[in-house]
């Protein structure tokens, strides 16, 4: 089977043959599969948003190709129009961009643009508002009415009532109260969860993708710098450090413990990990490195 | 100045029955933000405020600098009120604020000119201007981009510009409302590190609304709020030890002590106060070599 998406030698630049031509991507490639939940993370200006902007179409490669499960998203208009309904993108922010009169209108218009029957867009509109925890009199609501963390919500919905195959978030929990991330966090597992979707989230929070996402892609200066599980990235506080980046607080921890002596794991994200570690210390397992 | 009041001398901002509710939509009720709120900021003093989204921590900033005025009660800003015009000005540049989005706050296409702006419009002489801009922008660590274009800088070299700005008005608080939101790691590293360095070296009174633990806990005090009312008061150790109380806001504690009282519900006994890694890598080595003793 085919991945579901595929970057071949991306490249980008932005206003090329003017003075201010700036490469924001290059030679990207990248094979993404079903199914997975990816974490994007670069420093500011480090090509994410670049890059996400090619998943669905919003960007053309200035050369390279964009593959959506191994067809050229670019061979002609009818398929790209497709993949941005397969492919969809929530912007940071996303909440800035509601417009209409009620929630349940907004969240409806995706899948009004799709095409779709009445009942049809009924049903997912309902749908989508219960995977993010919108309540029926909530849509009857005018958007602006909802608190920041709700018009989020409905906002996520929108691009959800369109079951997108692949969901991209570009920091959908940036300046939300801890409670209010957490349960944006649960609302994008359940969906994935439900679709077996695959999900990619650019996030600058490092526990935040420690303790969600499947395999982490690592963005420098319009390449990808590294790829793995956030156990094998991780591993490399001084060289994320240097791009501009961090490991998780409580592996940053573990990873001192380490430099003074003591033979623990590193790739500890959360605190319930960080404790069964040490719990199993105190039980007598501990060896000096 | 016969405007101030002589009363508590060491108070920067004192809020007193601060009562502010938002108009209604219409067929709503108006949504109460404060009712009967009290608060002080002692002069220099570095504050964190926490509170879940829509607790009031905003509002409550736009007090501080007489963006918005109190609809009942108070605010005394260095003993001058907030609702006397004539004192609008002084206020404004005795407060300054920094916000979330660094490319709403910056207006001039120069780094060194932004910096400029507020002192300009204060009437400042170009000799005293320029002082003032340099000087700024050495406190921040943007002097080598004095003559960079804004729009080439990253979002943490944005932000300190925008706090430059107002430094340059000398002004002897700064409010910050979620100055980081926007910022990946090493942008939050570089802004958290200059505000530090403001309240230590220059003594400036600081105020941090934020939304990240371990930001709060390098502050003297942190207030906790919730619906508008204060939750917790007190020095980082006195609020982040009140685990439950602070989960039951929708707010957290640093990573750190969440891992401490995860240890202590299974039978440890560590005082929770370790909020940088290498404190809390020591009281866990420390455990572990008496475990073996």
């Amino acid at each position: 089977m085919n991945p579901i998406l595929e970057l071949q030698n991306l490249s980008h630049l932005y206003s090329a043959g003017t003075p201010f031509e700036h490469v924001a991507l290059q030679d990207v490639n990248l094979k993404i599969e079903r199914g997975e939940f990816l974490g994007l993370i670069g420093h500011t200006g480090s090509g994410k948003s670049t890059l996400i902007q090619h998943l669905n179409g919003l960007l053309q490669p200035t050369s390279g190709r964009v593959l959506f499960d191994g067809e050229d998203i670019w061979k002609d208009k009818k398929f790209t129009r497709q993949v941005r309904f397969r492919v969809g993108l929530v912007f940071q922010y996303p909440e800035a961009q509601l417009f209409e009169e009620t929630a349940y209108r907004d969240i409806a218009f995706g899948p009004k643009n799709m095409g779709l029957g009445e009942d049809e867009i009924h049903e997912r509109v309902l749908r989508a508002a219960g995977f993010v925890g919108i309540s029926q009199a909530e849509l009857e609501r005018s958007p602006f009415d909802l608190s920041g963390g709700q018009k989020r919500r409905v906002a996520i919905a929108g691009v959800i009532a369109m079951q997108p195959d692949v969901l991209i978030l570009d920091e959908p929990t940036a300046g939300l109260d801890p409670a209010g991330r957490e349960s944006i966090l649960q609302n994008i597992r359940d969906y994935q969860a439900a679709q077996n979707a695959t999900v990619i989230m650019v996030s600058h929070s490092m526990e935040e993708v420690a303790a969600n996402v499947s395999r982490l892609i690592v963005m420098n200066g319009g390449h990808v710098a590294m790829t793995g599980t956030p156990q094998e990235v991780f591993r490399h506080a001084q060289e994320l450090e240097r791009i501009g980046l961090d490991v998780p607080e409580l592996t940053r921890v573990f990873l001192e413990l380490r430099r003074r002596g003591l033979d623990v794991p590193t790739a500890v994200f959360t605190p319930q990990q960080a404790a069964q570690v040490i719990l199993q210390l105190r039980q007598g397992g501990a060896r000096h490195a | 100045m016969e405007l101030r009041s002589e009363q508590n001398s060491n108070s920067a901002i004192r809020v007193e029955h601060l009562r502010y509710s938002y108009p209604a939509a219409e067929g709503q009720t108006e949504h109460v933000v404060f009712d009967n709120l009290d608060l002080t900021i002692e002069q220099g003093s570095f504050v964190a405020v926490l509170g879940h989204n829509g607790c009031g921590k905003s509002t409550l900033a736009k007090h501080f600098n007489a963006i918005l005025l109190p609809q009942g009660g108070s605010v005394h800003v260095w003993g001058m009120d907030t609702k006397n015009e004539a004192l609008l000005l002084e206020i404004r540049r005795c407060v300054g604020m920094v916000f979330q989005n660094p490319d709403n706050q910056i207006v001039s296409n120069v780094v060194e000119e932004d910096v400029a702006f507020a002192p300009e419009n204060l009437g400042v002489a170009p000799d005293e201007i320029r002082r003032r801009v340099d000087e700024a922008l050495r406190q921040v660590g943007m002097y080598d981009y004095r003559a960079y274009a804004p729009h080439l800088l990253s979002g943490g070299q944005k932000q300190r510009v925008a706090i430059a700005g107002v430094i340059a008005m000398r002004p002897k608080c700064i409010v910050l409302d979620e100055p980081t939101a926007m910022l990946d790691p090493q942008g939050r590293r570089e802004v958290i590190d200059t505000i530090e360095r403001l309240s230590r070296e220059q003594g400036i009174t600081i105020v941090l609304i934020t939304h990240h633990m371990k930001e709060a806990a390098r502050a003297q005090r942190v207030i906790a709020m919730r619906e508008g009312k204060i939750l917790a008061d007190g020095t980082p150790d006195e609020v982040f030890s009140q685990v439950e109380l602070l989960r039951s806001a929708g707010l957290a504690v640093p990573e750190t002590t969440e891992l401490l009282y995860t240890l202590n519900e299974a039978g440890c006994d560590f005082p929770l106060g370790a909020y940088s890694a290498e404190a809390c890598a020591g009281l866990l080595l420390d455990y572990i070599r008496d475990l073996r003793r």
